[in-house]
């Protein structure tokens, strides 16, 4: 007698979150991403087909770093002086996203400048992210939400202290918010009602549960997601949004990526390591769920893609 | 899967003569659930009510133990996902070599010394795999054996080999690959014979059921499972679909580790495909590249994986040099959660700058939710800088609280009144730049 697989029925799913306008739909991306909307646990293929695969989105800045491993540096090159060109580089690696990242540095020009040339360098939706403080990210990101409107750009990040300001641009010109959280189930289901309650669907919120690196507590975040994931397909209505994580950021940030000098020889190899780090970091998060990948360096994210594909192979 | 005193109680006899100590079977029946009494207590128990309640209490995925110089166990596993209670055993992972390669023995003793530390803890390699391949097998197992005392994994189709290379390790328990329909008996014999563990391949789970049955019933219990899956969303729904029939179906069939080749398709993708075995429920994950770095990431990620949710890794308290610290170098507070020391600690190290870390015991909780609990208050600042001897390793008696924890510093000057004390940033990343600018 053959064996009855035991499998979930789920009463609740994602729901689908869509960046990029194309010129049909009011912005100028030559192509929109759809993700979200799955029904089962990440490539249970034989509960249900995975809607739409996870993407990958690389990292870009409106500067060039001074802080980013030589690695980084060696692969990107030149084109790190200018947003565009490194745009366009980050199309050619794969990406099926571009993230710009804002400086401190940056004033309201310069970035809605830097913005603008990104986006006539690729024709990929874009996700946009202050530096990451209050409130210079409401300085940075309204004047470009107004610049960009009806791009359906993803602005980031929106979190509990500035998430008022950002939510309304992003209602009034049209894009998507980034919800981002410090790894906690019930933090995350918070600030999304209060996302919601502001009016914006949440057809236009992705989470950002947070993570560590590999090493650096990549097992919180892990957690995190596969919890935020089951509640979702049970049916609790705040947790069902598409997942965005940023292992290239995490790893990269980790000594094992960063450096090659003054680490135990048992690290083995510089690249290599560095490499693993940032797809592992990576891999341990598409298993749990994650709907956006943000990566850093073009191997990595060759093999991250070269796995989904295989994960959403019937 | 464990019963309830209700089911246990229905097996019971129902007579409440109290032989057993207690004054009903439902009394009795409650502690045997809690597992605080012996079913022999009971006298009058069926000879089908015992096999039943046997059966219940055996785990839903069997323990394999290989053992030589040293042990690798798997199984034993109880939920689907982390967060449910926690990962036991972690993956076993193998490095495969093979007969006819000239270096096998070199290779092996190369990563057998393998040793990398990750928070305190060494981890190494746990044993190897011999696959026969034309070459002089058994002669290979013998070097491979001289080269490492860890335990062995030995892969061949010819029985007879696999007879004579198990006659050299004598008294240890390996592991053999592989049993399927056409070969098991005489695999399960020679299993049997050398008390080896047996891995079963088969190209379904009803195959692979089917086969741990019939080789069960040949007297060999220690199995583990080959599931096949050409790739990776094969693998991972077949691992998910065994993993469940075991836990929540209590399928005895499947209920038995799995083990994974890494290297099945291609070197290249080796890393990503050991990785989705250590996250989805591989028991042994064997590869075929042997690099530090390599090793490392997944020593890192299985450990990470399997670390207990409710006991987060903690960093032994103490005082931590970082960048070589010189006496006028500042000195940092923070507790000792390993995120929170690890993130301090990665920001301070990068930024190139010296300074001490002092890590208090705050009983492995992060800088808010330990001060929230009481964990981390100016007394205890205080004592960890008097009782790790701070004063004597530095010129400038200055302390930088996390900014987080700004409200302690009056209590602080009380407690260290010939300390200077400042406020730092909330967060670790903003250390380099505070450092650079306020500490000067
Ligand atoms: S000895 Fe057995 S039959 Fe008697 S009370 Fe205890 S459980 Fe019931």
């Amino acid at each position: 007698m053959p064996i009855e697989i035991p499998k979930d029925k789920w009463p609740g799913s994602v729901k689908k979150v869509t960046l990029g306008a194309t010129t049909a739909e009011g912005g100028t991306r030559s192509r929109s991403v759809t993700v979200g909307g799955q029904t089962t646990l990440p490539y249970l293929l034989f509960e249900a087909p995975t809607p739409n695969k996870p993407v990958v989105a690389i990292e870009i800045k409106s500067h060039k770093p001074d802080d980013w491993s030589p690695l980084l540096g060696e692969v990107w090159g030149d084109a790190m002086n200018d947003p565009a060109q490194w745009a366009k580089k980050a199309e050619e690696a794969g990406a099926d996203i571009i993230v710009l990242a804002l400086t401190l540095a940056d004033s309201p020009e310069d970035a809605v400048k830097a913005v603008k040339s990104v986006l006539g360098a690729t024709g990929l939706p874009l996700i946009v992210w202050g530096p990451g403080q209050a409130e210079k990210d409401n300085d940075l990101l309204v004047p470009i939400a107004e610049a960009t409107k009806g791009e359906k750009i993803m602005l980031g990040i929106c979190e509990d202290k500035n998430y008022r300001t950002i939510v309304a641009t992003a209602m009034a010109n049209g894009h998507v918010v980034q919800a981002r959280t410090p790894m906690d189930v019930n933090l995350a289901k918070q600030l999304n009602i209060l996302i919601t309650d502001m009016g914006l669907p949440a057809d236009r919120v992705i989470m950002d549960p947070t993570t560590g690196a590999l090493g650096y507590g990549i097992e919180y975040g892990y957690s995190v997601m596969e919890r935020l994931r089951l509640a979702a397909l049970q049916g609790d209505g705040m947790t069902q949004l598409p997942m965005l994580v940023t292992p290239g950021f995490e790893a990269w940030k980790a000594k094992e990526s960063k450096v090659g000098e003054g680490v135990p020889e048992a690290w083995g190899d510089w690249k290599a390591r560095a490499i693993h780090w940032e797809t592992l970091t990576a891999m341990a998060l598409v298993e749990s769920g994650a709907d956006i990948i943000v990566l850093r360096h073009p191997e990595s994210v060759k093999r991250v893609k070269d796995a989904v594909e295989e994960l959403v192979a019937a | 899967m464990a019963l309830s005193g209700i089911q246990i109680y229905k097996m019971l006899p129902q007579t409440n003569c109290k032989e057993c100590g207690f004054p009903t079977c439902l009394a009795f029946a409650m502690k045997l659930a809690a597992k605080q009494v012996e079913l022999s207590a009971c006298p009058y128990v069926s000879d089908a009510s015992k096999k039943q309640l046997a059966e219940s209490a055996a785990p839903p995925i069997r323990l394999v133990t290989l053992k030589a110089g040293t042990e690798v166990k798997a199984g034993n596993e109880v939920v689907m996902f982390r967060h449910e209670k926690t990962f036991y055993n972690k993956p076993g992972v193998f490095i495969r070599v093979k007969a006819s390669d000239a270096d096998a023995a070199k290779k092996v003793a190369a990563a057998d010394a393998y040793k990398v530390n990750y928070v305190g803890m060494d981890f190494v390699i746990d044993g190897f795999a011999v696959e026969a391949d034309g070459g002089d097998f058994v002669g290979a197992v013998k070097a491979v054996r001289d080269a490492t005392k860890r335990p062995l994994i030995l892969i061949a189709k010819d029985v007879a080999l696999l007879d004579s290379a198990l006659s050299l390790l004598a008294g240890e328990s390996a592991l053999i690959y592989s049993a399927d329909a056409s070969n098991y008996e005489a695999f399960a014999d020679v299993a049997k014979k050398h008390k080896a563990s047996l891995v079963v391949t088969g190209d379904s789970l009803d195959a692979l059921a089917d086969l741990t049955q019939k080789i069960q019933a040949k007297g060999v219990e220690d199995i583990v499972l080959d599931l096949g899956g050409k790739n990776l969303s094969e693998w991972l729904q077949r691992s998910t679909q065994a993993r469940r029939l075991a836990i929540k179906s209590n399928f005895r069939a499947l209920g038995y580790p799995v083990i994974f080749f890494a290297g099945q398709n291609g070197a290249a993708k080796e890393p990503v495909y050991a990785a989705q075995a250590i996250s989805k429920y591989a028991g042994f994950v064997v590869l075929d590249t042997f690099t530090p770095e390599l090793a490392y990431a997944l020593l890192v990620l299985r450990e990470n994986i399997y670390t207990d949710p409710q006991k987060p890794i903690q960093v032994q308290p103490g005082i931590y040099e970082i960048n070589s610290p010189k006496p006028e170098s500042p000195v940092l507070i923070t507790t000792n959660f390993s995120i929170t020391y690890f993130a301090v600690a990665n920001e301070v190290e990068g930024s190139g700058l010296p300074a001490w870390l002092v890590v208090c015991d705050a009983e492995g909780m992060s800088v808010l939710t330990a001060w929230a609990a009481g964990k981390f208050d100016a007394e205890r600042i205080a004592k960890a800088i008097k009782s790790f001897n701070v004063a004597d390793k530095v010129s400038k008696k200055r302390v930088v609280l996390p900014g987080h924890v700004a409200v302690l510093s009056g209590e602080l000057e009380a407690e260290l009144p010939d300390w200077e004390i400042r406020v730092g940033p909330r967060e670790a990343v903003d250390l380099p730049g505070f450092m650079k600018q306020a500490l000067n």
